[in-house]
């Protein structure tokens, strides 16, 4: 039924409402989600050159290790990090709460500085324990 | 034909994408053990980094790690299968839907068969 065709107007849509943090954060689940899809040929690629013997794991690794290498696994830990914490939020306001106009949008906010936060605590703590 | 079935019995149980519930309740489970699975695969891909060839093959030698990488795998994939098919409901309207909507179906399988064979192959050690 996605196919008909109506002339009947339709609801206000993106473009009238003033921009708020939840309509980021929003998209950027999507994005984020889009993304981490993508990257999994990254990790079958990782895995599957470990699996089939040392020089193509030298490959993939010499990848990972370059300068593209590492800011692609930078911008992918902070899309999973991103995701995950977007999920916790889905799971807060599957219980019915949260979905106030003021915690959602306290909770979009938290979603981004805490994604962001966790992402440079977690490449610190590679640069200097690992 | 006409459809002999009452109204009722044709919506009963389902929803606009005529599978009631059951996507949502995938997708609300498969990120529960996503996150789950995923913080333990993230620490041993961390623990990973410097290891090289020998260590990476030692650490998947292990039934643990093995197991685990194999879940996740499964759970990323059917999470993810059902996440790109919303995204495509959502914006794709034309005759492209059906291809795209087969095409994630196969690119969500390909994933889990490399990244199974893969770990398979790794905890057997040939």
């Amino acid at each position: 039924m996605s196919d008909v065709k109506s002339n009947r107007p339709l609801s206000p849509h993106l473009t009238i409402y003033r921009f708020r943090p939840t309509m980021a954060m929003s998209i950027m689940h999507r994005i984020t989600g889009g993304a981490l899809y993508f990257g999994t040929l990254l990790v079958v690629w990782w895995l599957v050159a470990a699996a089939s013997g040392p020089e193509a794991f030298e490959t993939a690794a010499w990848f990972f290790d370059s300068i593209i290498g590492k800011l692609i696994l930078f911008g992918y830990s902070w899309a999973l990090l991103h995701h995950a914490l977007g999920g916790l939020r889905h799971f807060v306001w599957d219980t019915g709460h949260g979905l106030s106009k003021e915690t959602s949008t306290k909770l979009a906010q938290a979603t981004l500085a805490g994604s962001l936060g966790l992402t440079v605590v977690m490449w610190l703590g590679i640069v200097l324990f690992a | 034909m006409s459809d002999m079935r009452t109204p009722l019995r044709r919506v009963r149980g389902m929803g606009s994408a005529h599978g009631g519930t059951d996507h949502f309740w995938q997708q609300r489970l498969t990120a529960i053990s996503n996150f789950i699975l995923l913080t333990i695969f993230v620490f041993v891909i961390i623990s990973l980094i410097g290891e090289g060839y020998e260590g990476m093959r030692a650490t998947f030698g292990n039934p643990i790690v093995g197991v685990a990488a194999a879940l996740v795998i499964v759970s990323a994939c059917v999470h993810m299968r059902l996440g790109m098919q919303t995204i495509i409901e959502d914006y794709v309207h034309g005759p492209m839907k059906w291809p795209l909507s087969i095409g994630n179906i196969f690119f969500a399988c390909l994933i889990a068969g490399l990244g199974l064979y893969a770990i398979v192959k790794m905890s057997f050690g040939v």
